[in-house]
């Protein structure tokens, strides 16, 4: 289990960066904190012959939060949305997802870019970035561009991202402050991907009903998706006990699961659902 | 002075020594001119070599050799069977190295020597390999039918059956009231120690003496193997016991590169390492426990039980190895585990697949047996409208009962009786710590979401296994006494109950026994090292033989000196006294007597598990509330250091029981190949476990009165939380026959009501 021969740069600069990776054709990979493509190359399943590393560009480290949202540079840790106290009002969907995130050592050094660019279909952060509409502001040889996320996310381990186009910025939209929001997850032990989990949130307008419901799903079939059902049926309506279980056998009915070593898909359908619920109570309470 | 360091809470002196990063690790040797070996493993499960092409790895700079089976003269050696060494296995027993077919995923092919791992991992994509497809054996039902043949020779897939017998089981069954028959199935799990295996290898050809570290368990056993394999005199070998991260049965014994390192050693002429890799461990270490069993039970109406019948099916993996037929034969001679069964007829028959090989693990056949006999039990309990409780106190062997006669197996022969013990005692300890009867008022409700259900079993544990251990005592420079003993340390705290027990033995104090030396064929004449829990039974009561050798010398050397006789000598801390006169013990420096025990039995230490468990029904999980394990190891040496071994084996059971499975398709790919897949337990997931200990009956079979005690934890621990889950799910009448529960199997038996 030791990496296949490589080269490595490390560049001070994004345009370095790009550069580097354009040079390299396909066969140049940016690595940003390194806890899902390190054991990659040492299982010798990606073979890039260079790696470069986002450690040194300044820009990407910053955890910026105006009236417009919160910005996530791509090179912000785990560990950084943790201890950032600013997070836990104006962004609370994102502080809790992560908590759920691997084990300490990881956070400490997994990225948010790093994370939605290897896009598992099973990890939190591109389920947040679905279920928020985020933006992922991204560089490459040809320029800037925005991609919406739902739109960044392909498939399994796959996404909108050029070879040469390294991810610089996730920027979640605002989040007022009387936002009703859950996150439940389960796996077989903590830190563990998901099995399933349900990032959701909605407004309530003067009446107490539901509005601008999102509910995602992370760890059913390919990647994160919303539940456009499942939204449908929590909008415009005040949210009882009633409706919680309707969206939780909406989204049972709904989502897309697959059978693998650990669960059969069956199981997946309910237990998306339960966490579905389970969100939905935890927001309402 | 009289000393009562046996029985007391002493912190083990080896931690000292790792919690400050001072342990060495095979791994960290690192000679002058070492190589590095990394081994080419079959990718396909089963298959016919057509060739193996190594020229292009061999013009990588750095590589430095390829050998494979063509390199050996007189073709690749065989491993041979350790225990159980019947001629019915011969067929069956591995090559180091594939030749002809290849059987498993992950078996070797080619072993490249390089000056890195790195470089001898690049060689290995340039090897080129071809292998002929054969349909895979993916489990015993497939090897059954014997229509693809792992083995051509003996023109069957089933190495052996083993036979349990005890009174007439036939006859019984004829004319019992009740019956109940049933199939239990356990998953396939590994002894995975922190440490991957390792072997280094430096072979001195000016000495003729060739020096192998990494050495575990069984050092002197293996050595007879290397010996014979590569051709040299016993003594031209010294297999050297570093320190070991685990060893579970798995880490220790002989496997393939145990002869691979060291040949390639000498081919060379170089010290070469190789270090198992995570990925290897879960494809190269003996695999365990996957048991299918079709069972039945004969009782009274009055739960009085008068016969267990049946036959069990064990997936033995690709090759009958050291050990492999241990867990096999422990599932039917152990099935009545400490029940008064008077009719035993248990088969087992033993499968060759394509999988990994099937070795020994911490409490081997007897996981297994135990939740097959539990879960029945219970299931019984059920149908006759009788309490658990009184349904396995009335059928306890008694202590008025022992020594107590069990099945006899067979072949191989062996017949075995329990000890020593109070097993009802153990049973209501065990419930009244677990607090029983208000508990029980919990079973079955549905409490915040959780269904609450508790569940109570009882274990035996063998140990001590025979035919000799030695140990021998030393005083050195400086009048310390240093301890050598045939036993292996793989992490049971060796050094601390060996230096309690020389101490005591000396009456001298703790800190003058300087040095604990085991395992390596370089400190005693004949050792037998660590398995069956052994190593205090065996190794402690050799030490009591050691002391009483050294004592005898040491009295009659200073007599001589003293100018006394050796009666009136006294020994004391660090001096040594007569006729009023007395020398340092330093002064006897060098002396040294070994001493050894020898016995054929075997002790059985024994007990209870209980467990209250909540179910939170909609998502499959299980929260343990309390475990409460309550083991008599006859007489305990260290309760910090048993207590340590009981629940570090239980939450290996645990593991067992709820997370860890080898899981294979239908082509024999092992499907489980990291540890984000093959599911340890870790510190979050169980933390409410309870070790009481206790000593009331010692083992009449060896001077010290101990019984082995590592792997009783483990024994119960599939039983009792398949009995809680059911118990707690009970108003959805579960069917409950197999391990390990995952989400999906516990919530599955939420969705069928009866």
């Amino acid at each position: 289990m030791k990496l296949p021969p490589l080269e490595y740069a490390c560049p001070a600069s994004l345009s370095e960066a790009v550069a580097l990776l354009a040079a390299g054709g396909g066969d140049a990979r940016a690595i940003a904190g390194g806890q899902s493509l390190m054991p990659m190359l040492a299982f010798r399943v990606v073979a890039p012959t260079l790696l470069v590393d986002l450690r040194k560009p300044p820009e990407l480290k910053e955890i910026r939060i105006s009236a417009d949202g919160v910005r996530l540079g791509a090179m912000v840790r785990w560990r950084d949305i943790e201890d950032d106290a600013r997070l836990a009002a104006a962004h609370p969907l994102l502080k809790a997802a992560v908590e759920h995130v691997a084990h300490y050592q990881i956070r400490n050094r997994g990225t948010v870019g790093g994370s939605i660019a290897h896009a598992d279909p099973a990890a939190e952060m591109p389920g947040i970035c679905v279920t928020c509409d985020a933006e992922i502001a991204v560089i490459g040889s040809a320029g800037s561009r925005v991609i919406r996320a739902d739109d960044f996310f392909v498939g399994a381990l796959t996404t909108a991202l050029e070879h040469d186009e390294i991810i610089t910025e996730i920027r979640l939209p605002a989040w007022p402050a009387n936002r009703r929001w859950g996150f439940r997850e389960f796996s077989r032990r903590r830190g563990d991907f998901a099995m399933a989990a349900a990032a959701l949130f909605y407004d309530q307008d003067a009446g107490g009903s539901a509005v601008n419901a999102h509910v995602g799903v992370i760890g059913l079939g390919d990647r994160s998706r919303r539940l456009p059902e499942v939204e449908a049926a929590l909008n415009s309506q005040v949210i009882d006990e009633a409706l919680i279980e309707r969206a939780a056998e909406i989204t049972s009915a709904t989502v897309d699961a697959q059978e693998d070593i650990h669960a059969s898909a069956a199981y997946r359908r309910s237990l998306a659902g339960t966490m579905v619920e389970r969100a939905l109570r935890s927001a309402a309470a | 002075m009289k000393n009562a360091f046996i029985g007391s809470a002493i912190e083990r002196r080896e931690d000292l020594r790792f919690l400050r990063g001072r342990g060495e690790y095979v791994d960290d040797l690192k000679p002058d001119g070492l190589l590095y070996a990394v081994i080419l493993r079959s990718s396909v499960a089963h298959g016919r070599i057509v060739s193996i092409d190594v020229s292009a790895a061999l013009k990588i700079p750095g590589v430095h050799a390829v050998i494979t089976a063509k390199d050996m003269p007189g073709g690749a050696p065989i491993v041979p069977m350790r225990l159980q060494p019947l001629p019915e296995f011969k067929p069956f027993e591995q090559p180091v190295i594939a030749h002809d077919k290849v059987r498993y995923v992950g078996e070797p092919l080619a072993v490249v020597i390089a000056d890195s791992v790195a470089i001898g991992e690049d060689a290995l994509e340039a090897i080129e390999i071809q292998i002929e497809s054969l349909p895979a054996v993916a489990d015993w039902h497939v090897a059954k039918r014997d229509q693809n043949l792992l083995f051509e020779g003996p023109g069957t897939n089933r190495s052996l059956t083993f036979n349990a017998v005890r009174g007439d089981a036939d006859a019984a069954f004829v004319n019992a009231p009740y019956v109940r028959r049933e199939t239990f199935r356990t998953g396939r799990h590994y002894g995975l120690t922190m440490e991957p295996r390792g072997v280094m290898a430096q072979w001195d050809a000016a000495k003729g003496l060739l020096t192998v570290s990494g050495a575990a368990k069984v050092p002197f056993f293996n050595r007879r193997i290397l010996a014979k394999q590569i051709g040299l005199p016993e003594d031209s070998i010294e297999m050297i016991e570093n320190d070991v991260g685990g060893g579970f049965g798995a880490r220790g014994e002989f496997y393939p590169e145990d002869f691979l390192i060291p040949f390639a050693a000498r081919q060379l002429n170089r010290p070469v390492k190789w270090i198992e890799d995570r990925r290897e461990n879960l494809m190269a270490m003996n695999h365990a426990r996957e048991a299918e069993v079709d069972v039945e039970l004969a009782c009274e109406r009055d739960g009085t039980i008068l016969a267990l019948r049946g036959h069990a099916h064990v997936d033995m993996g690709a090759y009958m190895r050291t050990n492999g037929a241990v867990g096999a034969r422990n599932i039917a001679q152990f099935m009545a585990g400490p029940y008064r069964i008077p009719n035993v007829k248990l088969d087992v028959s033993l499968w060759m697949t394509n999988k990994t090989p099937v070795g020994t693990y911490r409490g081997p056949g007897r996981f297994e047996t135990d939740f097959f006999r539990e879960r029945l039990l219970d299931l019984v309990a059920q149908d006759l409208g009788i309490d658990r409780v009184e349904f396995r106190r009335k059928n306890l062997v008694a202590r008025s009962e022992m020594p107590y006669q069990i099945a006899t197996i067979s072949p191989y022969l062996h017949e075995d009786e329990y000890d020593s013990g109070d097993y009802q005692a153990t049973l209501d300890r065990c419930l009244k710590e677990i607090g029983w009867s208000e508990k029980a008022k919990l079973a079955g409700r549905l409490i915040d979401g959780h269904y609450h259900g508790i569940a109570v079993g009882c274990f035996i544990e063998g140990g001590g296994a025979g035919p000799k251990e030695t140990a021998r005592l030393e005083i050195n420079d400086d009048g310390s006494i240093s301890v050598y003993i045939g036993s292996s340390a793989v992490g049971q705290g060796v050094e601390t109950v060996f230096a309690q027990i020389a101490a005591d033995a000396l009456e001298i104090p703790l800190d003058r026994i300087r040095w604990v030396h085991h395992g390596s064929t370089t400190y005693v004449s004949d050792g037998y090292g660590a398995y069956h829990s052994r190593s205090v039974v065996m190794g402690g009561s050799a030490l009591l033989d050691a002391a009483n050798n050294f004592k005898a010398a040491l009295s009659e050397e200073a007599a001589k000196r003293l100018g006394c006789d050796a009666s009136e000598i006294t020994i004391d801390e660090d001096k040594v006294s007569g006729a009023g006169k007395s020398l340092p013990l330093a002064a006897f420096a060098g002396l040294t007597r070994e001493g050894a025990f020898l016995n054929k039995k075997h002790t059985y230490s024994y007990g209870a598990q209980a467990a209250h468990v909540a179910v939170d029904a909609k998502i499959g999980k299980v929260d343990i509330l309390d475990y409460v394990v309550v083991q008599d190891a006859g007489r305990i040496i260290n309760p910090l250091t048993l207590r340590g071994q009981v629940i570090g084996s239980l939450v290996q059971g645990l593991g067992g029981a709820f997370l860890e499975n080898l899981v294979y398709d239908e082509q024999g790919q092992l499907l489980t190949g990291s540890l984000a897949d093959y599911l340890l337990p870790t510190a979050s997931d169980f933390p409410r476990l309870r070790a009481i200990v206790m000593d009331e009956h010692p083992s009449p079979i060896n001077p010290l009165g101990a019984k082995g005690a590592g792997e009783g934890g483990m024994v119960g621990a599939g039983g009792v939380i398949a009995n809680a889950v059911a118990n707690a799910l009970q108003s959805f009448n579960p069917d409950l026959r197999e391990l390990p529960l995952t989400p999906t199997r516990v919530w599955e038996m939420t969705q069928k009501k009866a």
